[in-house]
């Protein structure tokens, strides 16, 4: 059942099922990102998690932040653990073995939903075979990759989604380095391209955005994947109170582009039709230098040595950006 | 001795005590009893279960607090919606405070608000709420 979300004070009548009190840094996108997710459906939902942040502070022993069924299993395998879960749903549902509990919720049309949660060391790098197995095999559920860029858990390594120029603590910029050598790897593509039908790319301060394209991953039949914007605190180094500032500046100077790219496949798995819709344009779009100037992980490209990489982001970006528009306009 | 948390009824029993002063690998339920549909029962009625992180607090990570006021509130959820620690207590669709031990500190109600002047202010952490809201600023003039 699609949960009527009209505005933000219908949204806010929703009951949390993600609890306070967890151990995440005061100002985490992450707890943003998964209220606004869980929210978003009415319907019960079966959550597994990567390790990473949000599985080692939601879970300390002796307590749990979940209000909903949780599963964590290893940082490599959570797209794994979520369509096993999905799966076996599917065998008991067809058996008519459900227990009594989810089967009246079922009756009532509450159908489970199933998500993943991953940051992205687990799906960029570490979980990358499982997810992509996953999808291979067309489960169905949702994945969410909480991009903060580093491996935020174990001390801000980099990972294969840090862009260029960050300072990270395996890529620290000084006098010889301008910091991460490598631009970003492009995720959302890759998952689309394995005929998903339902892929997006999501911010958590467009939460009417994210609200909506997490509801219409619900609604297919399939595996999704919601690639999530998650401003960290702890390691792009800005203020706790400018996660949602430094969101939203990603998302006007299109470093963070919000959009979606929907597949559809015929009875043979043969994708006949791509689209591509960009769901928001920044009104005014801001220079990728304010995105960068708001986060310390980037203050030593403003260096006279290393503005030449500031060039490059925009170029990058800008490119980026008219590439999207481009698809959007030729529809594939 | 260590502690079986079956055992335990009362989230003060296991508050001070070391991860080896429990015994390990029990099942940690958010309940103490079955909830059928967890998402139509609101907050305060909710049977939490000692080892479920609602009955816990990270109030003391605080240095600044987030003071409320009712008078100048517009009730537009923007706190709700961005508050990363579930802090904002907010039903029918009215703002009524902040849940204090949860709230962690960071300021992003206070960032978002829009009324002028905001309805939500840090004000350092020994400061009596009563105190915040006598001393509260004037509107802004646009320049």
């Amino acid at each position: 059942m699609v949960k009527k979300i009209k505005n933000l004070k219908e949204f806010s009548l929703s009951n949390d099922r993600f609890e306070g009190a967890n151990l995440m840094c005061p100002g985490c996108a992450h707890n943003i990102i998964v209220r606004e997710v869980l929210n978003a459906t009415d319907d019960p939902v079966i959550v597994a998690t990567a390790t990473g942040c949000l599985e080692v502070c939601t879970a300390v022993y002796p307590k749990t932040s979940w209000d909903v069924s949780w599963i964590h299993i290893g940082f490599e395998n959570a797209a794994v653990a979520a369509a096993t879960v999905s799966a076996a749903y599917e065998v008991a549902k067809r058996k008519g073995k459900l227990p009594p509990a989810t089967q009246k919720l079922v009756e009532e049309g509450k159908e489970p939903k199933i998500v993943a949660f991953g940051g992205d060391g687990g799906t960029y790098d570490i979980g990358f075979q499982s997810l992509s197995g996953a999808f291979e095999r067309g489960h169905n559920f949702m994945y969410v990759c909480l991009d903060n860029e580093v491996y935020a858990n174990t001390g801000g390594q980099r990972s294969s989604s840090t862009p260029i120029g960050a300072s990270t603590s395996t890529s620290p910029a000084g006098s010889v380095s301008y910091g991460e050598k490598m631009m970003k790897k492009s995720m959302v593509e890759i998952m689309a391209d394995h005929g998903a039908p339902y892929v997006a790319q999501v911010s958590p301060s467009k939460w009417k955005d994210l609200v909506k394209k997490v509801q219409k991953g619900f609604e297919v039949y399939g595996p999704v994947y919601i690639n999530a914007q998650s401003a960290c605190t702890t390691e792009w180094k800005h203020a706790p109170e400018d996660t949602i500032e430094v969101s939203d500046l990603g998302v006007d100077s299109c470093v963070w582009p919000l959009y979606e790219i929907i597949n559809e496949r015929d009875e043979h798995g043969i994708i006949y039709s791509t689209k591509l819709n960009i769901t928001y344009r920044p009104k005014k779009k801001i220079p990728v230098e304010e995105y960068l100037a708001a986060q310390p992980r980037f203050r030593h490209l403003f260096k006279p040595e290393n503005r030449h990489i500031i060039d490059l982001w925009q170029k990058a970006v800008d490119a980026r950006w008219e590439y999207l528009q481009r698809r959007e306009e030729a529809g594939v | 001795m260590a502690k079986d948390l079956k055992e335990i009824k009362d989230v003060n029993e296991i508050k001070d005590l070391g991860w080896d002063e429990l015994i390990p690998g029990a099942a940690l339920f958010s309940f103490t009893e079955p909830v059928e549909d967890v998402v139509e029962v609101p907050m305060e009625e909710r049977p939490y279960a000692p080892t479920n992180s609602h009955e816990w607090q990270v109030g003391d990570w605080r240095v600044e607090k987030p003071v409320y006021n009712r008078d100048l509130c517009i009730d537009c959820q923007f706190c709700w919606v961005f508050c990363p620690d579930m802090s904002i207590l907010s039903r029918d669709k009215k703002m009524i405070g902040v849940i204090y031990e949860h709230c962690k500190g960071c300021g992003i109600c206070v960032e978002v608000c829009p009324t002028n002047p905001k309805s939500l202010l840090m004000f350092p952490e020994h400061t009596d709420n009563a105190q915040a809201l006598a001393m509260w600023p004037k509107k802004e003039e646009k320049k």
